[in-house]
C-alpha cells in the first residue's frame, strides 16, 4: 500500500482521508452522533448558508467541512447538490432539495427533512457547481456511502466506483478496506484497487492485479486487461514487459473460457426452464394419450383455465398474494380435473375406438372453453401477480444469474413428475391405469372397472393441466389464447418422447427445451421453433413411435 | 358400403349413378346461369338483383367447397385426417398473390416497378430469386399446382413410407402448417410478413374491382369445382378409388394382398394438395388478400368440420358442408360475433357424437326409414 501511495497522493486525498476517518468513527458510534445532535445541527445549518454565497472555492471548503460532521443528512444533500436539485428559497434563503414526480415538485427541507409538496420552482434558486466541484462531490459521496452502516449500500457504492476508478478513489478504497469487515465488500474493493494498480510502476503489484481481475469476472476488469494488450499501428504491443503481456494474455484467455462456460450453463438452464414448462404442459397429455389413446385437443384450454383459477384465487385473497399459489395449485387441480371428468363422461366416452372423431370433438370443446373465458373475463390479458418469494434473481456471480420464478417452476415440474410416477407405480389406481393401458380387455376380465379408470385417468391428466396453468401464469400473460400457444408444442413433446411413457415425456421435454434455446442465438426464436418442428416431423419418420416406444402386443392396434 | 358397387363406364356417364352428385351439379349449373344474369342484367334497386358483394361471397364459398372436396378425398376415402390442409390452400394462394403483386407494377405506393411495396419498405434492393417468373401467368399457374403438390409429395413420401398413421399423422400435419405459419410471419421470408400480400389491381389485365371480372372469377370457380367434382367422382369409383377405400378400412390387409399402400396414399394426398392449391389461387383474387393467418391450425381444422358436417366420403356432402358452415359463419360473425365460436365448437361435438355421417347421413337415414315403412 505504502509503495503506491506517495506519488499519487494529492492534497484533496489528504482531506478526504481525514474526513473518512472522522466519519468512520462517527458511524461506528451512532449514540454519540445522537447526543451531539444540537451541536452538529448548528454547524450543518452554518455550512448550508456557506453553500449559497461565495465562490466555487468557498463551496469546496464547505463540502470538506460537511464531510467532517458525520451527519446522516449530509449524504442526500451532497447527492442533491451533484444532480442540481439543491436550491435555496428566495424569500428566506432556506435550503431545500427539490424532487419532481408526476409533474409536481416537492421541496424537502435539508435541515429538518420536512416535505412540502406542490411548490413553485421559480421561487427557488439553484445552487450552482462547476466541473471541478462535481469531481469533488463524487468522491465525497463515494466516501460517505463507503462508510454507510448498510452493507448493501456499501457494495453498490463500490460497484459504482468501479466504472470510473482513479488514484484518489484508490486511496479512499484502501482506507475503507482496513476498516471493512464484510467479505463481499472487501472483494469488490480489491477489484477496484487492482483496476487502478494494473498500470502502477511496481511489476509485482501489476501481476497481482491481473490475477485479481482475472478471477473477479468483472466486465470492467476484463476491459482493463484488454487495454493492456493494445497494439500500436505497426502491430507491436504497447506494453513492453513480456511477463506482464504473458500474464494478461493468459488472464484474458481464462476470462473468455469462463464466460463461455457460464454462457453455456446459462443456456442449459434456460433450456431446462423451457423444458420444464413443456413438461408440465405435456405430462397430462401423455397420461390421457398414452393410457387411453385419446387425443385431448382441449388440453391447452384446461391449462388456460388453471391460469385463470390462479387469477381468481388472487382476486379472492388480495392481501395474501404470497400464499395465493399454494391455494391456487389444489384449486386449479380440482377445477380442471372436474371439467376433465365432465368432458370424459359427456363426450369422449361416446367416441371410444374412434380417435380421429375424439380429436375433433375435443377441439370443439376447446373452442367453447376459449369463447367462454372471453365472454366471462374479456378477451384482454389478465395480470397475475408474482409472489415476492418468486420474484428477483439469484446472482451466482457477475456472469450468471438465475431468476427465481424459472428456478422454482423447474423444481415444481420435477416434483409433479415425481408425484405422477409414484401415483402410477405405487397406488392401486396406478396399477389399474397401467393394466387398462396395456390390455383393456384383459383388465376388464380381471375385474377392473375400465370406464371408472378412464374417467379418473382423464381427470388426473386434466388436473395436471390445471397445475401447469398455475405455473404458466407466473411466466406469461394470462389470456384466452394461452392454451393454443402451448398445445402444439406439448403434442410434439409427447410424440417425440414416445406415447405411454412418462420418462420419454421427461426426456423429450427437456431435450426439446435445450435444443430450442441452443439454436435461438444463431437463428432467432421463431426460426428455432420452425427448425425444431421440422426436426420432429423428420424424426417421426425415422421412429414413428418416439424415443421410447411402448413395446408388446397391445401396441400393434 | 353395403350398397352394391357398379363400375363406371366413362367419365361422362358418371352422374347417372350418383344421385347426390346429379342434384349438386344441377344446382351449380343453375347458379352459374342465374347469378351473372341477376348481377349484370338487373339494376341495383331491382328486388331480384344479386349484388357484387354476394357474387364475391358465393365465389369465396365455391373455393371453400373445392377445398372441402379435396379434403374429403383424403379423409373420407382414405382415412388420412390432414389437419394441415390449409397449408396447401395458402401456398396456392400465395403463388397467385405473388403474380398479382407483380401485376401492380409501378402503381404501388412507392411507385417502384421493380419491387413490391413491402420490399421497398424493408429496404430490399432486388427481387429475391423465388419471385422470378411470377411476372408470367403460365409460370404462376404452374406454381399454383407444383408448390403444394411438391410439398405434399415430399411430406407424404416421408410420412407414409414410415407408416405414420392415424392421430400421429394428424398431429404432424398440424405441426407442418403451424411451422409454415411461423415462417410466413417472418419479414425475412420475402412474402410480406404479417400483412401478407394485398392491394391487388388486376389479373391478366382485367381490373379486379369491376363487376365483370368478379363474375368471370365466380364462373371459373364454379366450372373448376364442377370438373374437379366429376374427376374426383371418377377417381373414387375407379379401381384406384376402391383400393384407396380398402386402405382406409383395412390398411394391413390391403398391404398383405400386395398393393403398395404407400404409393396409393401418396398420389391421392398429392392430388388433393394440388386441388387445394387451385382453390387457394382462386380465393385470393376474390377476397383481395392473402396473409399468414391462412396457415393457422384453426383454419385447417375448420375445414375438417365442413366435411364432417356435410358427411364424409360422399364428395357432394363435403361441398354442401362447406356452404352450410360458411354461410353460418358469415351470418354469425355479422349478427352475433360472440356466439360463433360457441356454435362452431358445439358443431364439432354434435357432429362427431350424434351425426357421424353428417347431414347426408341424416337425409339417407330418413329416406331409408320412409322406404322401410312404405
Amino acid at each position: 500500500m505504502s509503495l503506491f501511495l506517495p506519488g499519487k497522493l494529492g492534497a484533496l486525498a489528504a482531506i478526504l482521508t481525514a474526513a473518512l476517518l472522522a466519519h468512520g468513527q462517527a458511524a461506528t458510534a451512532d449514540a454519540d452522533a445522537v447526543a451531539s445532535e444540537t451541536a452538529t445541527s448548528i454547524t450543518l445549518s452554518q455550512a448550508l448558508t456557506g453553500l449559497q454565497a461565495g465562490s466555487f472555492q468557498d463551496k469546496e471548503d464547505v463540502i470538506a467541512q460537511l464531510l467532517t460532521l458525520g451527519d446522516e443528512r449530509v449524504l442526500p444533500i451532497l447527492k442533491a447538490l451533484l444532480s442540481g436539485d439543491l436550491s435555496s428559497r428566495e424569500n428566506d434563503s432556506q435550503i431545500y432539495m427539490l424532487t419532481e414526480s408526476d409533474g409536481t415538485i416537492a421541496a424537502t427541507d435539508a435541515l429538518t427533512g420536512a416535505v412540502t409538496a406542490g411548490v413553485d420552482k421559480t421561487s427557488y434558486k439553484k445552487i450552482t457547481i462547476n466541473n471541478k466541484l462535481r469531481g469533488k462531490l463524487r468522491s465525497a459521496i463515494a466516501q460517505l456511502s463507503l462508510a454507510h452502516p448498510d452493507t448493501a449500500v456499501r457494495i453498490s457504492a463500490v460497484q459504482e466506483l468501479l466504472d470510473h476508478i482513479d488514484p484518489d478513489l484508490v486511496t479512499l478504497l484502501q482506507e475503507r478496506r482496513a476498516l471493512e469487515l464484510d467479505k463481499k465488500v472487501v472483494a469488490f474493493i480489491d477489484i477496484g484497487i487492482a483496476m487502478a494498480r494494473i498500470n502502477a510502476d511496481d511489476k509485482q503489484q501489476r501481476l497481482q492485479s491481473i490475477t485479481i481481475l482475472s478471477d473477479s469476472n468483472h466486465p470492467e476488469g476484463k476491459r482493463r486487461i484488454i487495454a493492456l494488450l493494445e497494439k500500436d499501428p505497426a502491430g507491436k504491443f504497447l506494453e513492453t514487459d513480456p511477463e506482464i503481456l504473458r500474464a494478461a494474455q493468459q488472464a484474458l484467455k481464462d476470462i473468455e473460457a469462463r464466460t463461455k462456460l457460464y454462457g453455456f450453463a446459462e443456456t442449459v438452464f434456460f433450456g431446462l426452464s423451457l423444458g420444464s414448462v413443456l413438461l408440465l404442459a405435456a405430462i397430462g397429455l401423455a397420461i390421457t394419450f398414452g393410457v387411453m389413446g385419446v387425443i385431448n385437443m382441449a388440453h391447452g384450454e384446461l391449462m388456460m383455465l388453471g391460469a385463470y383459477t390462479t387469477y381468481v384465487v388472487q382476486l379472492l385473497m388480495p392481501n395474501h398474494i404470497d400464499l395465493s399459489l399454494f391455494v391456487a395449485i389444489p384449486a386449479a387441480f380440482l377445477v380442471t380435473g372436474a371439467i376433465g371428468i365432465a368432458i370424459e363422461r359427456g363426450v369422449i366416452r361416446l367416441l371410444y375406438g374412434r380417435p380421429l372423431e375424439t380429436l375433433l370433438a375435443t377441439f370443439g370443446i376447446s373452442l367453447i372453453l376459449q369463447q367462454l373465458v372471453r365472454s366471462v373475463f374479456s378477451p384482454l390479458n389478465r395480470s397475475v401477480e408474482t409472489p415476492s418469494w418468486m420474484s428477483g434473481s439469484w446472482e451466482i456471480n457477475s456472469l450468471i444469474s438465475i431468476t427465481y420464478n424459472r428456478l422454482y417452476i423447474l423444481l415444481f415440474a420435477l416434483a409433479v413428475f415425481a408425484a405422477l410416477v409414484l401415483i402410477l407405480k405405487k397406488t392401486r389406481l396406478g396399477l389399474q391405469v397401467r393394466a387398462v393401458s396395456q390390455n383393456r380387455a384383459m383388465a376388464r376380465a380381471m375385474g377392473v372397472r375400465s370406464d371408472w379408470v378412464d374417467a379418473l385417468t382423464f381427470g388426473l391428466g386434466s388436473g395436471i393441466a390445471g397445475i401447469a396453468g398455475v405455473a404458466l401464469s407466473q411466466l406469461t400473460n394470462v389470456g384466452p389464447n394461452l392454451g393454443q400457444d402451448y398445445i402444439i408444442d406439448s403434442f410434439m413433446v409427447v410424440v417425440f418422447g414416445g406415447v405411454g411413457n412418462l420418462w420419454g415425456t421427461l426426456v423429450g421435454a427437456m431435450s426439446l427445451g435445450v435444443i430450442n434455446k441452443f439454436m435461438e442465438p444463431w437463428s432467432g426464436a421463431v426460426l428455432a421453433k420452425i427448425i425444431v418442428l421440422a426436426f420432429i416431423i423428420l424424426f417421426i419418420q425415422k421412429r414413428p413411435r418416439g424415443l421410447f416406444p411402448q413395446k408388446g402386443r397391445a401396441v400393434e392396434n | 358400403m353395403s350398397k352394391k358397387h357398379t363400375m363406371p363406364q366413362s367419365l361422362l356417364a358418371l352422374p347417372r349413378e350418383d344421385r347426390g352428385g346429379r342434384i349438386f351439379l344441377g344446382i351449380l349449373l343453375a347458379v352459374m346461369v342465374l347469378v351473372p344474369i341477376l348481377n349484370l342484367g338487373t339494376d341495383a334497386d331491382n328486388p331480384i338483383h344479386v349484388s357484387t358483394y354476394t357474387v364475391t361471397l358465393l365465389g369465396k364459398y365455391l373455393c371453400y367447397a373445392l377445398l372441402a372436396l379435396s379434403l374429403d378425398l383424403v379423409w373420407g376415402y382414405c382415412g388420412i385426417l390432414s389437419l394441415g390442409h390449409g397449408a396447401f390452400f395458402a401456398l396456392g394462394g400465395y403463388a397467385m398473390g405473388m403474380y398479382l403483386m407483380r401485376q401492380i407494377g409501378e402503381r404501388g405506393v412507392y411507385g417502384n416497378a421493380e419491387l413490391p411495396d413491402f420490399m421497398v419498405f424493408l429496404n430490399w434492393q432486388e427481387l429475391p430469386w423465388y419471385w422470378l417468373g411470377f411476372d408470367y401467368f403460365w409460370f404462376t399457374a404452374l406454381m399454383i399446382m407444383v408448390v403444394p403438390g411438391l410439398l405434399a409429395l415430399v411430406f407424404g413420401w416421408f410420412a407414409f413410407r414410415s407408416r405414420v398413421t392415424g392421430v400421429y399423422l394428424s398431429i404432424i400435419t398440424q405441426a407442418l402448417t403451424f411451422a409454415l405459419m411461423l415462417a410466413f410471419f417472418r419479414n425475412e421470408m420475402g412474402f410480406g410478413g404479417n400483412n401478407g400480400l394485398t392491394d391487388f389491381k388486376d389479373l391478366m389485365g382485367f381490373n379486379l374491382q369491376l363487376d365483370g371480372t368478379r363474375i368471370a372469377l365466380f364462373l371459373i370457380s364454379a366450372a373448376l369445382l364442377a370438373s374437379a367434382y366429376a374427376f374426383s367422382r371418377y377417381l373414387v369409383t375407379s379401381k384406384f378409388g376402391r383400393i384407396i377405400i380398402a386402405v382406409r378400412d383395412a390398411e394391413d390387409r390391403a398391404r398383405f394382398i400386395g398393393y403398395k399402400v404407400e404409393n396409393y396414399k401418396l398420389w391421392l394426398f398429392t392430388f388433393a394438395a394440388v386441388l387445394a392449391g387451385i382453390a387457394g389461387a382462386l380465393y385470393v383474387p376474390q377476397v383481395g388478400i392473402i396473409n399468414p393467418g391462412e396457415f393457422s391450425p384453426l383454419n385447417s381444422i375448420e375445414m375438417v368440420v365442413w366435411v364432417a358436417v356435410g358427411g364424409r366420403a360422399t364428395l357432394y356432402g363435403a361441398i354442401g358442408g362447406a356452404f352450410v358452415v360458411n354461410y353460418a359463419k358469415t351470418w354469425f360473425t355479422a349478427v352475433l360475433p360472440e356466439v360463433w365460436l360457441f356454435a362452431l365448437g358445439a358443431l364439432f361435438v354434435i357432429v362427431t357424437v350424434l351425426l357421424p355421417n353428417g347431414l347426408v347421413g341424416l337425409i339417407q337415414q330418413r329416406r331409408n326409414r320412409k322406404e322401410a315403412t312404405a
